[in-house]
C-alpha cells in the first residue's frame, strides 16, 4: 500500500471517528449496553429492568392491551386539540397585545405575572373544574401552551422596524394590507420559536394532568405498574409517551423549516421554560 | 422582559384589569352563579388563609417543600454547572453531547415521574430527584452557552499577556459567561420550584403540592384556594425579587 493511500485511509478513519453524529449514536448505545448488562446482572428486578425486557414488555403487555391504547390514543388527541386551542388563541391575543404601543406595554406585564404563576399548583382546581374526562387535561395543557405563543408573537411584532411600517403605509397599504404583508411575514420566525416552546409545554401540561388523575387513562396504568413494581411494563408505556412527545417535537420543527422562509436565524427570548 | 416604562394610562389599564378580574371573581361568588365548590367567595378564601397561617402544620408544610427545593436546586447547580463547564473543554465533546441534552430537554420529564416514585419512594426523595433533574437541563444548557459563546480572541489576548490558566478563568472566563450563567440558574430555579410542587401535588406525602390536592380531595375548596393563594403570592414576589436583583446587576 503506498503511503497516500494509507494516509487517506487513517484520514477517513479519524474523520468517522470525530464524526459528532457518530459519537452521539456511539454514546447512546454504549448507555443501552450499560443498562441492559447491569439490569441482567445486578439490578434488582422490582426496580429495573433492562432494555430487552422492557421491549418484550411493551409487545407482550402493552401492545396486546386495547385499553392502554386506547389510553395513550387519547393522549395523542388531548395533546392535538390542546395544542390546536394554544395556537389559535395564542396568535390572536398575541396579535391584539402586540398590535399597539399602548396595548403592549399595558398587557405585556400582564401575561407575564401569569406566567410566573406555577400553574401545577392549579392543577387539582383544574381538575375539579373540568372533570377526570379528556376536557380538563386539554384546559390544562391549552393553559400551558398558550404563554409562550403570545409572548413569542408580541416579541415578534415588536421587533417589526418602524421605517417597514412606515414605507408601507406611505406607499398606501391599508391596516389589514401591513398586517398580511408586513408584520406577519416578519413575525414567523419569533412565532416558531413560540410554537416550538408551546409544543413542550402543552405536552408537559396534559401529561401533568394525566398522571394527576388515577382514575383512569395513563395515570392510572403508570400507577398501577409502580404500586405492583413491575417496571417493565411502566418503562415500556412510558417510552410509548416520550416517543408520542418526540414525534409532536418533530412535526413542529419540520414545518418551521418548511415555512421560515430562507434561512433567518429567530431571535432568541430567553423564556423561562416552565415545569 | 421588557424594560419599557409604564406611562400613567398603561398602569391604569394594569390596575383596571386586576380590579375587574378580582371583581369578577366577587360578583360571581356574591350572586351565586357558580357553585361555591368550584369558586369560594374572596373573603372566605382570605379568612381560611389568615387562620392557616397561624397553624404549625402550614409552616411545616412550608418547611418541607422549602428543604426539598434547596436540596434539588443545589444538586441541580453543582452537577449543572460542573458538567457543563467541562463539556465547553473540548470542542468534540460539545458537539456531541450538546444535542443530547438539549434534545432529552424537549420531552418532558415529567413522564419519568412514576420511575422516580419507583425509585426513591414516595417521600421528599423521589421529589428531590425530579427537581434536581428537571433544573439540570437548563442549567447545564446556560453553561454550555456561556463558556462557549467567548470570543476566542479574548483568550489569545489573555495568554499572549501572560495570564495563567487560573488568570484565564478567573477574569476572562467567568466575568464573560456570568450573565448568561444566571439566566440559566434563575430558569432552572423556577423549573426546580414548580416541579418539586407538581411532584408533591402529584404523589407524595407532605409539602404544599399534597395539600393542595388534599383539599381538592376532600372538596374544601377555600382551603384549597388559600393555599393556591399563598403559592401565587410567594412566587410572583419572588419572581419580581429575582428580575428586579438581575437588572440591578447588569446594570451595574
Amino acid at each position: 500500500m503506498s503511503e497516500a493511500t494509507l494516509q487517506a485511509k487513517t484520514s477517513t478513519f479519524s474523520a468517522v471517528w470525530r464524526n459528532p453524529t457518530f459519537l452521539r449514536v456511539l454514546l447512546i448505545a454504549a448507555v443501552v449496553l450499560a443498562l441492559e448488562i447491569y439490569g441482567r446482572g445486578w439490578a434488582d428486578p422490582a426496580f429495573m429492568s433492562p432494555p430487552s425486557g422492557i421491549m418484550n414488555a411493551f409487545l407482550v403487555k402493552i401492545a396486546p392491551e386495547p385499553k392502554i391504547i386506547e389510553a395513550l390514543w387519547f393522549c395523542v388527541l388531548q395533546i392535538a386539540a390542546a395544542y390546536a386551542l394554544s395556537v389559535v388563541v395564542g396568535v390572536i391575543i398575541g396579535l391584539a397585545i402586540g398590535a399597539t404601543n399602548f396595548s403592549r406595554v399595558a398587557f405585556f406585564p400582564v401575561v407575564l405575572l401569569l406566567f410566573a404563576i406555577p400553574q401545577v399548583s392549579l392543577l387539582p382546581l383544574v381538575i375539579l373544574m373540568f372533570g377526570l374526562g379528556p376536557a380538563a387535561k386539554i384546559a390544562f395543557g391549552f393553559s400551558h401552551g398558550v404563554f409562550p405563543i403570545i409572548m413569542n408573537v408580541v416579541a415578534g411584532m415588536r421587533d417589526v422596524k418602524e421605517l417597514h411600517r412606515r414605507a408601507a403605509r406611505s406607499m398606501g397599504a391599508s391596516r389589514a394590507d401591513t398586517i398580511r404583508h408586513v408584520i406577519l411575514p416578519h413575525i414567523v420566525p419569533s412565532l416558531f420559536t413560540g410554537l416550538r416552546l408551546g409544543m413542550t409545554l402543552t405536552l408537559l401540561g396534559v401529561i401533568l394532568a394525566e398522571l394527576y388523575v388515577s382514575t383512569g387513562g395513563i395515570g392510572y396504568y403508570t400507577r398501577l405498574f409502580a404500586e405492583n413494581y413491575s417496571p417493565a411494563p411502566l418503562f415500556a408505556l412510558i417510552g410509548c409517551l416520550a416517543l408520542i412527545a418526540v414525534l409532536f417535537n418533530e412535526l413542529v420543527r419540520i414545518a418551521e423549516r418548511r415555512l421560515t422562509p430562507g434561512k433567518r436565524r429567530h431571535p432568541k427570548l430567553k423564556i423561562p421554560v416552565k415545569e | 422582559m421588557t424594560s419599557e416604562r409604564g406611562t400613567f394610562g398603561t398602569r391604569s389599564v394594569q390596575f383596571a384589569f386586576l380590579a375587574i378580574a378580582g371583581g369578577a371573581w366577587w360578583f360571581a361568588t356574591e350572586t351565586g352563579s357558580v357553585s361555591r365548590l368550584l369558586l369560594p367567595p374572596p373573603a372566605s378564601v382570605y379568612a381560611t388563609l389568615e387562620r392557616l397561617v397561624q397553624t404549625s402544620a402550614f409552616w411545616s408544610a412550608v418547611l418541607v417543600t422549602l428543604t426539598t427545593i434547596a436540596k434539588a436546586f443545589s444538586i441541580a447547580l453543582v452537577v449543572g454547572i460542573l458538567a457543563g463547564y467541562l463539556i465547553t473543554r473540548s470542542k468534540l465533546a460539545m458537539d456531541v453531547i450538546e444535542p443530547v441534552i438539549s434534545g432529552l430537554f424537549t420531552i418532558p420529564i415529567t413522564l419519568f415521574f412514576p420511575m422516580f416514585i419507583l425509585f426513591f419512594g414516595i417521600g421528599s426523595g423521589s421529589k428531590v430527584a425530579y427537581g434536581a433533574t428537571y433544573a439540570f437541563f437548563p442549567i447545564a444548557l446556560n453553561t454550555i452557552a456561556a463558556f462557549s459563546g467567548l470570543e476566542e480572541r479574548y483568550l489569545r489576548a489573555a495568554r499572549s499577556m501572560g495570564a495563567g490558566r487560573w488568570d484565564t478563568f478567573r477574569y476572562i472566563l467567568l466575568p464573560g459567561a456570568f450573565p448568561v450563567l444566571m439566566t440559566g440558574l434563575r430558569i432552572g430555579f423556577f423549573i426546580c420550584l414548580a416541579s418539586v410542587l407538581g411532584g408533591e401535588t402529584i404523589s407524595s406525602v407532605a409539602g404544599i403540592g399534597r395539600n393542595i390536592a388534599l383539599a381538592a380531595e376532600l372538596m374544601e375548596s377555600a382551603r384549597m384556594f388559600a393555599w393556591i393563594t399563598f403559592v401565587v403570592l410567594s412566587s410572583v414576589t419572588l419572581n419580581l425579587l429575582v428580575y428586579s436583583l438581575e437588572t440591578r446587576l447588569r446594570s451595574r
